[in-house]
């Protein structure tokens, strides 16, 4: 089946290898466009229409023109002990699903 | 400035934290590839999202997957307007972004214009949510196959996949 990606973690993406993908330099959760900004909301996802039919073959990359903001420090301040990604209670809860998932490995289900 | 370099950041991050062994991202050599079989006026269109989407007032719905270490994924009907919508990630860039315009992470909006102006010819009647899950053994035998089979049963042409 085509598909069409929207991403905002290029390098993540692009390791793992899909077939089209549509990369917003903006940060993590808002791959189809800058909140409340109707614009660039449609435009990327004509980007991403426009991809699924002219591709040529996987791992094609479109990045959409749009930048977060001139100050990029939100890229620096990502994933440091200041902006963790996950605190408190929803650490802990990726923490136990981490654990339920390793005593579910070997065990033959899924 | 470049783009962010999430795998590098997560393992820096993660051995600062004292884990020995860095994540493993999901990789693959061979990429499939599929042609449109079809104009895209022809097409009909599924959504597929991470974004961990609850219809407003009725999260207890849901709560059984919230408490369900495996994580099981699940479909919501396209048709929820968008202002039920509301998700339930934990995992975004709180420090620097919202969740609150669903039409930034999930297109819905847009892609109901679409069908109007007729670039795609409809949507299937359900989404599907795929969480962002740490188990790729999971992600390749169990959400992938319900997911597509669900695509299949709904006659979508073609998925747009939106990571959140």
């Amino acid at each position: 089946m085509p598909t069409v990606m929207f991403g905002c973690a290029r390098d993540i993406v692009e390791h793992c290898g899909v077939p089209r993908f549509v990369f917003t330099d903006f940060p993590l959760g808002n791959p189809t466009g800058r909140p409340f900004d109707p614009g660039s909301q449609r435009h990327i996802l004509d980007l991403g229409l426009h991809l699924l039919e002219s591709a040529r073959g996987p791992r094609t990359t479109v990045q959409s023109p749009y930048e977060w903001s001139t100050d990029t420090t939100w890229k620096a301040k990502v994933l440091t002990r200041e902006q963790p990604f996950l605190d408190g209670a929803d650490k802990e809860k990726w923490l136990a699903r981490k654990a339920a998932d390793k005593a579910l490995k070997g065990t033959g289900k899924p | 400035m470049s783009h962010v370099r999430y795998i590098d950041k997560t393992r820096e991050y993660y051995q600062s934290e004292g884990y020995a062994a860095p994540y493993r991202w999901a990789h693959f050599d061979d990429v499939p590839f599929t042609r449109l079989a079809r104009p895209l006026a022809e097409c009909r269109v599924g959504l597929v999202t991470t974004s961990e989407m609850v219809i407003r007032g009725r999260e207890d719905e849901l709560a059984h997957v919230e408490n369900d270490p495996t994580r099981p994924g699940y479909s919501l009907p396209m048709e929820t307007p968008t202002k039920e919508l509301v998700s339930r990630k934990a995992s975004y860039d709180k420090y620097a972004t919202t969740l609150d315009d669903v039409d930034a992470y999930l297109p819905l909006t847009h892609l109901r214009r679409l069908v109007e102006e007729r670039r795609i010819a409809g949507l299937a009647p359900r989404f599907q949510v795929v969480h962002s899950q740490y188990s790729q053994r999971r992600t390749l035998t169990v959400d992938a196959p319900r997911v597509l089979a669900e695509l299949h049963e709904d006659r979508v042409d073609v998925a747009v996949l939106t990571a959140v």
